[in-house]
């Protein structure tokens, strides 16, 4: 829903170069904002990555690689991997069941439609804190979904089903999803009707006719909102924690664990610069690519 | 018959994504201080401990101060570098609409990490403002979207019709353009102001330890045992955050801002 949509509106009057008229002055504090509190960070994050870590816990000025050198670390390796296999089959699952969702939502009525992108944003803005929470609660031994599974005699007795990676799994599943759901759901309401109804009188079934006229045709989108999801699970930082055991810890988790914990800033910022070119390749090389089948 | 089968998925998926709030809304109405459910007995008593004490009246208000504040200063910024990207096609502004995309790009933990960075270094870390700067040029994007998302709903007729009756530029900005654009503005403060509230990884690493936000309270206090006053300050949350959500749809449409084109119905 967010990043997508990068296209700078075209109702551009005069040159496009600002001369400096007293109106532009008006991009003065903005400007001032974005480029100290956001700019500067991120430029002085990279700059801490090659510091010097004193081993007291602080950092002073220098340009070593060793923040780099300790990617090679078996702890490192173990966590990268397995964030990226995590995020591969979230993004993966979440998109295969968001595209039918969103398809037949988007063909719902308004009165319809309105309450559950209010769910979805529901649970895209309440940040992991409370659905963490929630989740250690569904899946707890005295209150979870166990009961349920008792109830139905599959169990003998209530179970806790966390912590595990199925915990953490069906967390971000479940935060992921929503934003699954947003990212596709612009090109699927803007999707052309007529197509999947020329199947129908061509005698296709609407199952038949949503797999072999409406998953192809949106073949973009669908690569777009893999990439986008990954990225997105990529920065869930709390569920690991709250719902898994060290061992399950991804890199998000792994920076904020050096940072705070550790107070290994320099080594955080190393891997919070990996992280960053990793997603921005991944972004820009999507945006790449769409606008190729576009043009 | 697959229609309906249709249906049942829908149906299906929403059970599911309603599912934790169902059962946090049930554990705390709880009678014990124990998270049972379906609940035992049957008390408002959390609810009455989350509004009158200070334990988590303090963290509330924090998150309410912050969350304005981030919003109206995100809002402040996006506004004329939308305006001014749109009516006037500036560079700059362009160039700051791109910068303002990237905090939705990256793991919220990388731009955690360059504000705790950055406000350690210039020596506002842990203050009151490191918090609310922070939040909210992390959440600009949200306005940048949805104001330029607006702007583009403007039909240039009106704006040349209102110049040929002699109207400045800044009474076609006051009495044409920001009018229709007001619900576009509205709906991104809601989610900037709902995202803020939520925040937790930003708000932790740069003042974690003196700001007491809400979902820090709540983490915290994870840590030494669970109580069905948590439950409460989520159903709280989450009423708030459907609450303001359909004030949005109510005044403006929310389909179309989270970028439905016009539905004929």
């Amino acid at each position: 829903m967010t990043v997508q949509s990068t296209s700078v509106p075209t109702a551009a009057k005069s040159s496009s170069f600002g001369r400096l008229d007293s109106k532009n002055l008006i991009l003065i504090p903005p400007g001032i904002m974005l480029l100290v509190f956001f700019l500067c960070p991120f430029l002085i994050m990279g700059a801490v990555s090659f510091y010097y870590r004193v081993p007291d816990g602080f950092y002073e000025p220098d340009f070593v690689l060793s923040n780099y050198a300790a990617f090679f670390d078996p702890v490192f390796l173990t966590a990268l991997v397995r964030s990226l296999t995590l995020c591969a089959v979230i993004s993966v699952v979440c998109v295969s069941l968001a595209m039918p969702f969103t398809y037949l939502v988007s063909r719902m009525r308004r009165v319809v439609q309105i309450p559950i992108v209010i769910l979805l944003l529901c649970i895209l803005t309440l940040s992991e804190v409370i659905l963490g929470f929630s989740w250690t609660i569904l899946l707890s031994r005295t209150a979870g979904v166990s009961n349920i599974l008792v109830w139905l005699g599959v169990l003998d007795r209530p179970v806790s089903l966390y912590p595990s990676s199925f915990a953490i799994m069906i967390a971000m599943l479940h935060f992921c999803f929503p934003f699954a759901v947003l990212t596709i759901y612009p090109p699927i309401s803007r999707f052309d009707r007529s197509l999947p109804e020329a199947a129908a009188t061509m005698g296709a079934g609407p199952v038949r006719a949503f797999f072999t006229v409406v998953v192809p045709a949106l073949r973009g989108t669908i690569i777009s909102a893999l990439v986008l999801v990954f990225v997105f699970a990529l920065g869930a930082y709390l569920f690991p924690q709250m719902l898994g055991r060290p061992a399950d810890w991804t890199l998000s988790v792994l920076i904020t664990d050096q940072a705070i914990y550790k107070s290994n800033i320099p080594f955080a910022a190393a891997m919070s610069v990996f992280l960053c070119l990793i997603c921005f390749s991944l972004i820009l090389g999507v945006g790449k690519l769409s606008k190729k089948s576009e043009g | 018959m697959s229609a309906r089968l249709g249906r049942l998925y829908v149906c299906f998926v929403a059970l599911f994504l309603a599912m934790p709030f169902i059962v946090v809304a049930g554990v705390s109405f709880n009678e014990k201080k124990r998270l049972y459910f379906p609940p035992r007995g049957f008390s408002l008593d959390w609810y009455r401990d989350v509004v009158s004490t200070p334990e988590w009246l303090d963290p509330i208000l924090t998150s309410l101060t912050v969350a304005a504040i981030a919003t109206v200063i995100a809002i402040a910024i996006a506004l004329p570098i939308c305006f001014m990207m749109w009516r006037h096609g500036i560079l700059f502004a362009k160039a700051l609409f791109g910068l303002g995309l990237v905090p939705f790009m990256l793991p919220p933990v990388t731009s955690a990490l360059g504000f705790l960075i950055f406000w350690s270094e210039i020596g506002g870390y842990g203050s009151f403002w490191a918090t609310t700067i922070s939040h909210s040029v992390f959440l600009v994007t949200i306005p940048l979207m949805m104001i330029s998302l607006g702007l583009e709903t403007v039909d240039e007729d009106l704006l040349d019709a209102a110049a040929s009756l002699g109207a400045t530029e800044t009474e076609i900005f006051k009495t044409v353009i920001f009018p229709l654009i007001l619900p576009f503005v509205f709906g991104a403060s809601a989610f900037c102001f709902v995202l803020s509230m939520n925040e937790y990884i930003i708000a932790f690493m740069v003042a974690g330890f003196t700001v007491e936000t809400l979902p820090i309270k709540v983490v915290n206090s994870l840590r030494y045992g669970y109580s069905p006053a948590m439950a409460a300050v989520s159903v709280f949350s989450v009423l708030a955050a459907a609450g303001l959500f359909l004030l949005v749809a109510r005044f403006g449409d929310l389909l179309k801002m989270v970028g439905a084109l016009d539905k004929t119905d």
